[in-house]
């Protein structure tokens, strides 16, 4: 797929080893802070800037954008034997995965309010999700939610985006010792929302976190997924999906920090696109530090560009400063539409309209199947046809 | 009886330095029930000829016609075409990642026959096609020629075949990359579906070896874009032994 690269995309990464030179998490103009202040306003030609349009953010960047309290109406849907609290800022839970890493995030931090706590107690299996419905109701609003599972518990988590907002967030992760969580953000947006977010994972020793991001709406979304490890043995799956229509703007800038011994990483992340002006970004920097040893991780982003008018911006980064690892690689490739897969599949009598959808279906199906959640991938299946039944046409 | 009438056939690529003319005017008449043999040396145009019949949008048609029973092919878009009876078996089918065959299979006779197949009669129909075929049950829950062997990626074009039942069959070099138990195998069904006399078959090959499995009514030697003899089943023969040299000699072979 990718030698048929389309103008205009990027697919350009880089591996690094050994040496001297600034680590990823240094190329930001500022250092991560819990603080708004420490923060310049981003002009648009920093590195983590560079591809987003900060004119459509509606001054979440610039200090403009103000709280209204018709932002977001949040409900929390638990099963039995987990605690749903809403917290004030000093609450000790809050911020212990780690600090805002741009401008938007701090504002988030520093904006927010009151913040929502779910917490599944240790050695708790739920059977059913939790999930948590962020309902847009047009206005402007700062986030924050933490989500804590004790050690040896498992559970689902699906937080499910719809309507209209300007928000930005904060969401934590807070994964306790052999725990497994798995969270599914769905970003299903109405077409004027701005959703800017970090999800940040602090996974626990032997813990799993697996985070499915499924991004269809929004007129710009940018999520950066995050991961820390607390000890060694942790494991991190990050899936996502996007489909990325006319004049959207989906950005997904994940950092995975591989600051802990036999830890494990995964990223699957692929996107289609359409239309005019339909704009993905994926950043995927990977950061194996010395203290690392027995790393295993592998990223890989694969877009599907279905016409001519959209754009790929694809950047993986992968820095390994010890060699003592077992294994560490990434892959983008950005394809347009294939001609030949559609001349097959017409040859057999099936309409083009039809062929068209039976291969972008396919194109994620693939990474459905790797979820390995089979209620969650019937969902998502559902949700790709209900795409496709409205894009491609 | 269906019948496709290729006349005066011309066809283009787009190449380097402009268009190019492939087939330079072809003349072919397959009648349903007749299985057709076109030998050539490579490059003299047959697969595209195939690939002209089919629709494929990289070749351009310059002159001549083609109609099914009337009914002109070159007007249809790809698709249409394939529902209105013509088949390409090809020669290199592509994968389609994330597409089972089932699914393909279902959603492919749907449109060929205008109507979803009764899921009973239709898994048992699958069944028994593949089972005819030597294929593995699995084999259907893959996805489309995904990590298909050479031998596994011409079984399912022929499962298709047998499943279409199309009123004409082209069949572009499905004999290459098979060894003598895959080509045996999917020779028989190339046979099954001729044998109901419903098809018309135009059998695409460089060699003559299939032909010792599937017997044609008429051999055409194919040489720079045109048929330039035509016989009976003893022309292959004569192939066999004297090869393609009399016909390129002074021709262009590409």
């Amino acid at each position: 797929m990718a030698d048929n690269t389309p103008a205009g995309s990027t697919t350009d990464g880089a591996i690094q080893v050994g040496g001297p030179r600034q680590p990823i998490d240094a190329r930001v103009s500022a250092p991560a802070s819990f603080d708004v202040a420490d923060f310049p306003v981003p002009h648009g030609r920093e590195e983590e800037w560079r591809f987003t349009p900060l004119a459509r953010l509606r001054g979440l960047h610039d200090g403009t954008a103000v709280a209204d309290g018709a932002g977001v109406k949040v409900e929390v849907e638990a099963p039995e034997g987990v605690t749903v609290e809403t917290v004030g800022r000093d609450d000790a839970r809050l911020g212990r995965s780690g600090k805002p890493v741009d401008r938007v995030a701090a504002q988030a931090y520093s904006s927010f309010e009151k913040a929502s706590v779910v917490s599944i107690p240790k050695d708790t299996v739920l059977s059913e999700p939790v999930r948590i419905s962020v309902r847009g109701e047009g206005g402007v609003a700062f986030g924050h939610q933490v989500v804590e599972i004790g050690a040896f518990a498992e559970a689902v988590v699906v937080i499910d985006h719809t309507g209209d907002a300007t928000l930005a967030a904060n969401v934590e992760y807070l994964v306790g010792d052999g725990a497994k969580l798995t969270v599914v953000s769905v970003q299903d947006w109405d077409d004027t929302a701005v959703h800017a977010a970090q999800h940040t994972a602090l996974v626990g020793r032997d813990a799993s976190f697996k985070s499915v991001i499924v991004t269809f709406g929004g007129d710009l979304v940018r999520l950066h997924p995050r991961v820390v490890y607390g000890a060694p043995g942790g494991e991190a799956e990050l899936y996502g999906l996007y489909f990325t229509d006319n004049g959207q703007h989906q950005e997904h800038r994940l950092f995975v920090d591989h600051d802990t011994p036999h830890c494990r990483s995964n990223v699957v992340y692929k996107g289609a696109l359409q239309g005019k002006d339909a704009h993905a970004v994926w950043i995927g920097d990977v950061l194996i530090r010395a203290a690392a040893e027995g790393t295993d991780t592998y990223e890989l982003n694969r877009n599907l560009v279905l016409t001519d008018g959209a754009r790929v911006d694809s950047v993986p980064n992968l820095e390994i400063e010890t060699g003592e690892i077992v294994g560490a690689g990434h892959a983008s490739a950005t394809g347009r539409f294939d001609d030949e897969q559609l001349f097959y599949l017409m040859a057999r009598g099936i309409p083009e309209q039809e062929a068209r959808r039976l291969v972008v279906r396919g194109f994620f199906a693939e990474l459905v199947q790797q979820i390995g959640i089979p209620e969650l991938e019937e969902r998502l299946i559902a949700k790709i046809e209900a795409e496709l039944e409205a894009a491609v046409a | 009886m269906a019948t496709l009438e290729i006349h005066d056939l011309h066809v283009s690529v787009e190449a380097e330095n402009g268009p190019r003319e492939i087939l330079k005017g072809v003349d072919l008449t397959v009648k349903q029930g007749e299985t057709h043999a076109i030998m050539g040396p490579n490059g003299s145009g047959k697969s595209t000829l195939a690939y002209s019949l089919a629709g494929h949008p990289k070749y351009t048609i310059t002159g001549g016609t083609v109609t099914l029973d009337g009914e002109d092919v070159l007007e249809m878009s790809v698709d249409e075409r394939a529902r209105a009876g013509v088949f390409l078996a090809m020669q290199y089918p592509v994968e389609v990642p994330g597409v089972s065959v089932s699914n393909f299979l279902r959603t492919s006779a749907t449109a060929v026959r205008g109507e979803a197949p009764k899921l009973r009669t239709w898994v048992k129909e699958v069944k028994e096609a593949m089972a005819r075929l030597q294929m593995d049950p699995a084999f259907a829950e893959r996805n489309v020629n995904e990590g298909f062997s050479g031998g596994e990626k011409k079984r399912h074009e022929i499962l298709q075949l047998e499943l279409l039942k199309p009123k004409i069959a082209i069949l572009d070099e499905t004999d290459s990359g098979l060894d003598v138990d895959a080509l045996r195998i999917v020779s028989e069904g190339v046979n099954r579906v001729r044998e109901t006399g419903e098809v018309g078959t135009l059998l695409i090959t460089h060699y003559t070896r299939i032909l010792r499995y599937i017997k044609p009514d008429f051999v055409h030697v194919f040489a720079n874009g045109r048929v330039v003899e035509s016989g009976g089943a003893e022309l292959a023969d004569k192939l066999e032994n004297e090869g393609y040299e009399a016909y390129v000699k002074g021709g262009v072979t590409a």
